[in-house]
């Protein structure tokens, strides 16, 4: 049950008193690499970048420093748009990024505007965090009081704008073209990829940057130590530390920075440093690994190591990573529909096979629950999310526009795959229960995922 | 790889195994479509951007990456790409697709009006699942809610498919509904307490794929299998929108836009498309009325006719031909206003002829100044606004400099005295007082030199003017001022910037085609002068009047003088609609004998001596020519109610009485004559009014030259006849046969669906005419007269048979005219000396300005009731300094005299109209701007005072109603 040495890089002011305030953050060598970065060209800071080979951390994980390559040359203007609308079940890391050191996501997003030459930067938070936006807003307000943003930034002629912008409560927004169009004043709902891929036509239909709030807050470090130092952490494949929300039936539940590829989940969950094991002495019957659109995990997977490839390949995600922990008296049935419900909830209402299906998908797992299952009902809810997610297959493939709706997909196949009896369960008890068909496998085809 | 040597304009695509060639660009389901194969669709319209939300029409597109699931209507074909329509997997998302979208479906299809012809029902019947498998609740809402007085929303039926919201966002530019809420409780609504009141919202109704919005006028009227209908041309207004006129047991119920290119890309506004109610109004004139002693009493039309033939002879016998008039003949088909025109010029021998009511421009301005179509229009760089407000006059022309604005980025120039519906979208928009466009014009086309005070502007529009020609949207913006200085401000600009083009803002129905046809003084039909064309005339006519006649203005002042003894009005009211009412009054009273020929009893047909009862829009055929010249068909849907009859039989009966044979006996043989001797129609032939080319309305040579030059390419509107409209039935949904031309040419000739059963037997008698017509040409003559003009329609249903046999001769026919003497030329617009400018104003005085709104007190809308309601009683608009100077809040009512009368009212501030300046909407309910005017000065001038008490009353309602567009 080894917890890696490695150093904490995000997480450092965390538990001090002063690591918001431009003092404390300065004092703990704060706005050091932007200083050095101004001193340097952009395309150092974009080299180190790519050398680090920094995993996007908002959800699909994809290397920031390529991203940032695909913006068009010479096409201007640009903007960076920072996701911080974290709205997904079970994850709330950024939210503390952004509360204990806003300075430190500020100075990202100077670093990575300067490397990608964009004179605008806008921070879109989530609308419940009244207290990230507080801080925030105190933070950047410091910033350019102190030359740090601004016109001719520390004195190095270079300029440029911090935008803030908070949500009003849809988690679709957190998809970065739903984002891009609630900053331009428009209902969040996703826009088609393609035409519409940000770096190419985000925001005002100009190349625009979406990076995640966790992404972001690595580069002042990256920018100090070198993307090498970042890329020597963790594995070749998934490199540096990357924040864990560990929430669910653990001991202790909570946000924890650990070294990716060399951390596995059992270290995650059972680490008395970490989550401390099962609560009660319970025993595990499910995880998700990374957020509540993820496949769910079990034991056997406990000691898969936190990467990216291997839990992809596990047929799962670390996504946004939350760890969501079930015990032993978890109902796979109610825990299933609750998810639903929430991506049920938050459908923005843009296509049909989301808006009509999750609805739907809640309303027969209801209808289970309330003792009014068919047997029917098993066969009917993989149908209905083989038609949101022909295959019901991992990577989900989509009749969608964006991921939200194969998003309530996942738990069902899950839950359908692992605890089927629970299900059947529900009906056999229930007042249409008949007889229970014979020799009808309504998990064939399915079942091996 | 050997050198490519052939350069390859299309992009080879496989569609289920057949390889096809595709417009780079284009969208798949574009493309899968013209190669024939028909990609189901509920969010896609071709003439909007794609939303790729429904996803109805995902198919599986490899791109060589393996098959993946994409909405076909958001996929640009590529080079190699293949697409799978058939594949188990594109099916299977496509039928989940339909499941999602019939779960909370009501499936009302027995209560809807969509139910028969819509594409959801369709869908649902080719490809759906047999039996649902969604056993809980649906959705429920309130059913329907009134989004506007004219459109109700049914929000269960709703699928959410953007199209009504992008329509209104981004077509329109009315951004009036919306999404509301979130998910699966998604709904389509209004703003609170903001109606959805635009002009254009009928077109939400047509292009709703399923019976979610119901258009008021249409609600239970019919089922669509019961819908008989035709397609032709709207001519409530001068646009000319494409349109399919349907019925249901002989009544217009419904209007629907057809797809075309050049015009109306399958648009409406709801005047157009809701004024079919006037049809079936019950004030509907059935019978002819002749006045004795002093009261107009019902008489036969061998009756009226021949107190018609007898007033007119006795007057022209002891007054003189030129004691004779004619007045109006916007309203007609081109082969009424021609009959009547050879009428007026060859058998009562009068020059005093006139479609426009004084609110036109003269006929040389219209006609000799080189033309240019919409398309040139939304093509060329720069647009300059001379004229009316745009968005109330010609909506749709509207609707395409709208889009030319926002998406091919036209510049637009106004000059106009107010702010108008398009001055949001120009790139400068320059205020001028009452009657002095024409100094504006010469200090822009100077460059902002020599301007008062606005200097600057006026430099900035010159710099974005530029140097080269323009094309020039030309009208009247106010009826409360002379035309002179508009014509002069169009010479200036065609002077100074050489090839200038112009595209004529005149608004009534077919008041160009009236134009063609002669009916205006010194203008013979085919765009020719009195003077050029008088020896070809009088060869081919017997006579033509040698002096040129008098205009409205002169007619109606003449007659006010005793000088006018016998006065037709050809569905002109000039007692409502002419911009000078004390004048129309004086005139109407002091005629000696006056005809009104009218679908209603207007004002004055309540004044005439014989009225007769004519047949209008839906109720006969011909053709129709739009501000462009472009001619198109009108074909009849339904009998005229009682024995109303066509107006070129009219003049043909009329004449026939007054001992002279016009020679012309059905719409067929006038329209062979038209071609053969109205120079600028050479060449327009049956022929090819019956191809599929003319759907998209023809153009005469003179007005299609220009357009090539100054249209893209792209634009051409004859190289694809007929797709634009099959297209429009892919995505509308028109019922099967509106675009074919033996619909177009055949319903209401026995041919179309409607002929089998007892229902064919009375559109058969639609076709002819009434019955009663008919059998009332029997009392007193020829009963030849009806079955010639049922033989001629037939001419018309056998296209192919007998097409050729009736174009030949009338081919033959022009070469046989012009052996005679030659064929004049036509009109060239011929600049006179500017007019100087208009006398200085008082400094108690303010400058009047009158413009029209789209909903107003004219015969259509107020005889639609569900129109009728939109149009208002509208404020005096003065601008708030004015107000203030005057010690007046907004809101107040006051005084306002002319040298005409004075009269009470409310009066609003309005920041769009500018210091010096007041606003009254002509024609209003219950308001009065042409008792203020006096037509024969340039300018009108009134003073405002305070009344004693003041009151806001009215003032809230007009405020929303003018700002309903
Ligand atoms: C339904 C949905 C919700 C998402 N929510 C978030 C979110 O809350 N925060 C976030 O950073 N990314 C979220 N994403 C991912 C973003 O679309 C985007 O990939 C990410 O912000 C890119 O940042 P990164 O490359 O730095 O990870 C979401 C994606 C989807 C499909
Ligand atoms: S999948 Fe759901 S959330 Fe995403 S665009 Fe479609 S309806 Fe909106
Ligand atoms: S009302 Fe009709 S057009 Fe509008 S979104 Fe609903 S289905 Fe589409
Ligand atoms: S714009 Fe004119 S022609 Fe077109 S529908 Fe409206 S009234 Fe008819
Ligand atoms: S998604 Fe293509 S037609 Fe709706």
């Amino acid at each position: 049950m080894a917890v890696t040495d490695a150093p904490k890089i995000i997480t450092t002011r965390f538990d001090l008193d002063d690591g918001r305030t431009l003092a404390g953050y300065e004092r703990t060598g704060g706005y050091e690499s932007l200083r050095a970065a101004l001193a340097s060209s952009p395309a150092d800071v974009l080299a180190e970048v790519k050398a680090a080979n920094l995993q996007g951390r908002g959800g699909a994980g994809f290397p920031a420093g390529t991203k940032w390559g695909f913006l068009p040359a010479d096409v201007h203007p640009r903007y960076l748009v920072v996701n911080g609308d974290e709205s997904e079940p079970g994850t709330y890391k950024d939210r503390l990024l952004m509360e204990r050191d806003p300075h430190q996501l500020i100075e990202g997003v100077l670093l990575a505007s300067y490397a990608v030459e964009a004179k605008q930067a806008f921070i879109y938070v989530r609308g419940e965090m009244a207290v990230a936006q507080e801080r925030l807003a105190t933070a950047l307000n410091e910033a350019y009081a102190a030359g740090l943003v601004g016109r001719d930034i520390a004195g190095s002629g270079w300029s440029m704008d911090v935008v803030l912008h908070w949500g009003a409560g849809a988690y679709i927004v957190g998809e970065e073209t739903a984002l891009i169009e609630s900053l331009e004043g428009r209902r969040g709902m996703p826009r088609l990829k393609p035409p519409f891929f940000p770096a190419v036509k985000g925001l005002y239909l100009q190349p625009t940057i979406v990076n995640n709030v966790e992404t972001l807050a690595n580069i002042p470090w990256i920018v100090r130590n070198g993307g090498a130092a970042f890329a020597g952490l963790g594995t070749e494949e998934s490199a540096g530390m990357r924040l864990f929300a560990l929430s669910g039936h653990v001991r202790n539940p909570g946000v924890y920075e650990v070294e990716m590829g060399r951390t596995t989940f059992r270290d995650l969950i059972e680490a008395p440093v970490l989550g401390g094991g099962i609560r009660d002495g319970g025993t595990l019957k499910a995880f998700i690994p990374g957020g509540a659109s993820a496949p769910w995990f079990y034991e056997e997977h406990l000691d898969l190591p936190l990467s990216k490839a291997t839990v992809d390949k596990a047929g799962s995600m670390l996504g946004s990573g939350a760890v969501v922990v079930m015990d032993h008296t978890t109902d796979a049935v109610k825990a299933c529909a609750r998810i639903v419900r929430f991506f049920a909830h938050e459908s923005c209402g843009k296509c049909t096979p989301c808006r009509e299906g999750t609805t739907w998908l809640h309303q027969i797992l209801q209808r289970i629950l309330a003792g009014d299952g068919r047997w029917s009902d098993l066969e009917l809810l993989l149908d209905v999310s083989d038609n949101i997610s022909p295959g019901i297959a991992w990577p989900p493939r989509q009749t969608t526009i964006c991921p939200l709706g194969p998003s309530a997909v996942s738990p069902i196949a899950s839950a359908l795959r692992r605890f089927r009896p629970e299900f059947e369960a529900y009906i056999e008890g229930g007042r249409h229960a008949g007889a229970r068909p014979v020799g009808v496998d309504v998990l064939a085809g399915v079942a091996a995922g | 790889m050997a050198e490519q040597t052939e350069v390859k304009t299309t992009v080879s695509i496989t569609i289920d195994g057949r390889t096809v060639e595709a417009q780079p660009g284009e969208l798949l389901i574009a493309a899968a479509e013209r190669a024939g194969t028909y990609i189901p669709r509920f969010c896609y319209h071709p003439r909007m951007e794609p939303v790729g939300m429904c996803r109805m029409c995902i198919v599986e597109v490899d791109t060589g990456r393996g098959p993946a699931l994409q909405p076909s209507c958001m996929i640009p074909v590529a080079d190699g790409m293949t697409v799978s329509t058939e594949s188990e997997v594109t099916k299977k998302a496509q039928d989940g697709v339909l499941e999602f979208l019939l779960i909370n479906h009501p499936l009302d299809c027995p209560v809807c009006d969509k139910g028969g012809e819509c594409p959801l029902q369709d869908q649902t019947l080719a490809f759906g699942p047999g039996e649902s498998r969604f056993v809980e609740e649906k959705r429920h809402y309130a059913k329907p809610i009134p989004l506007s007085d004219l459109v109700y929303m049914d929000r269960e039926r709703c699928i959410l498919c953007d199209r009504c919201t992008r329509f209104s966002t981004e077509v329109a530019g009315d951004p009036l509904i919306t999404f509301v809420n979130r998910g699966n409780a998604t709904e389509v609504n209004t703003f609170p307490d903001d109606p959805f009141a635009s002009y254009f919202s009928g077109n939400t109704v047509q292009i709703c794929p399923v019976g979610a919005l119901l258009a008021r006028p249409y609600r239970f009227k019919a089922r669509p299998w019961d819908l008989d209908q035709v397609e032709s041309t709207c001519t409530a207004c001068a646009v000319g929108c494409r349109m399919a006129v349907q019925s249901s047991s002989d009544a217009v119920v419904r209007h629907l836009g057809i797809d075309v290119d050049p015009v109306n890309w399958g648009w409406l506004c709801d005047k157009g498309r809701f004024d079919f109610e006037a049809l079936s109004d019950e004030g509907r004139l059935t019978t002819p009325f002749v006045r004795r002693e002093d009261e107009l009493v019902e008489a036969s039309w061998s009756e009226a006719l021949t107190r018609v033939a007898e007033g007119l002879a006795d007057a022209r016998d002891r007054h003189g031909a030129a004691s004779l008039a004619v007045l109006g003949g916007a309203r007609l088909a081109n082969e009424d206003a021609y009959v009547w025109s050879k009428l007026a010029r060859s058998v009562l021998g009068t020059d005093n002829v006139d479609a426009q009511l004084g609110d036109g421009l003269p006929a040389e301005a219209v006609l000799g100044l080189p033309r240019a179509t919409i398309d040139a229009a939304c093509a060329a760089g720069t647009v300059v606004l001379l004229g009316p407000d745009i968005k109330e006059e010609l909506p749709v022309l509207y609707l395409r400099l709208r889009d030319a604005v926002v998406h091919k980025g036209l510049r637009l120039i106004e000059l106009s005295p107010t702010e108008t519906g398009l001055t949001r979208l120009t790139a400068a928009s320059l205020r001028h007082r009452p009657g002095e466009v024409a100094q504006l014009m010469d200090a822009l086309l100077a460059g902002g030199r020599g301007t008062r005070g606005d200097g600057v502007e006026v430099a900035e529009a010159a710099a974005l003017l530029g140097d080269g020609p323009v094309v020039c949207v030309l009208g009247r913006a106010s009826l409360a001022e002379s035309p002179d200085s508009v014509v002069a401000a169009a010479g200036a600009l065609l002077e100074a910037r050489p090839g200038t083009t112009f595209l004529s803002a005149l608004r009534r129905g077919n008041v160009h085609g009236a134009l063609d046809m002669g009916l205006a003084p010194g203008v013979l039909p085919g765009r020719v002068s009195l003077d050029d064309g008088r020896a070809w005339f009088a060869d081919a006519w017997g006579s033509v009047p040698e002096a040129r006649g008098l205009d409205a203005t002169g007619t109606l002042s003449a007659a006010a003088a005793g000088r006018i003894s016998g006065l037709v009005l050809l569905g002109a009211d000039p007692l409502a609609d002419f911009p000078d009412r004390d004048l129309a009054r004086r005139g109407v009273g002091g005629a000696g004998f006056v005809v009104a020929i009218d679908a209603f009893l207007t004002p004055s047909a309540q004044q005439a001596d014989v009225v007769l009862p004519a047949a209008v829009f839906g109720e006969r055929g011909g053709t129709t020519t739009n501000l462009e010249g472009r001619i198109s068909r009108l074909n009849q849907k339904v009998t005229a109610p009682g024995s109303a009859r066509v107006d070129w039989m009219i003049a043909v009966e009329l004449a026939s009485r007054m001992g002279a044979d016009l020679g012309l006996e059905s719409l067929e043989e006038i329209w062979d004559e038209i071609e053969r001797i109205a120079p600028s129609h050479a060449g327009l032939t049956s022929d090819r009014l019956r191809t599929s080319e003319a759907l998209d309305g023809l153009l005469p040579a003179a007005t299609a030259d220009v357009e090539t030059e100054g249209a893209p390419p792209t634009m051409s509107q004859v190289d694809e006849p007929g797709t634009s409209a099959a297209a429009a039935q892919g995505t509308d949904h028109l019922p099967g046969n509106v675009q074919t031309e033996e619909s177009s040419l055949g319903t209401g000739t026995g041919s179309g669906p409607g002929a089998e059963g007892s229902e064919g037997a009375a559109s058969m008698a639609a076709a002819f005419g009434a019955e009663a017509d008919v059998a009332d040409y029997g009392e007193g003559t020829t009963p030849a007269e009806g079955g010639g003009e049922a033989e001629a329609i037939a001419l018309t249903a056998d296209a192919v048979a007998q097409g050729a046999s009736v174009g030949e001769p009338s081919g033959g026919g022009t070469e046989g005219a012009s052996e005679g003497a030659a064929s004049p030329r036509t009109i060239r617009f011929a600049r006179s000396a500017a007019p100087s400018g208009p006398p200085k104003i008082d400094s108690y005085s303010l400058r009047l300005v009158s413009g029209r709104k789209l909903y107003d007190a004219g015969t259509l809308v107020q005889h639609s009731p569900s129109l009728a309601g939109l149009a208002a009683a509208a404020p005096l608009r003065v601008n708030p300094a004015d107000l203030h100077r005057l010690g007046l809040t907004s809101g107040a009512r006051i005084r306002l005299s002319s040298s005409r009368t004075t009269l009470v009212m409310v009066a609003e501030a309005d920041l769009g109209v500018p210091r010096g300046t007041v606003a009254l909407t002509f024609n209003q309910v219950g308001q009065l701007a042409a008792d203020l005017i006096d037509a024969t000065m340039a300018v009108t001038d009134v003073r405002l005072e305070t009344l004693a008490e003041t009151s806001r009353v009215g003032s809230r309602s007009s405020r929303r109603e003018s700002s309903g567009g």
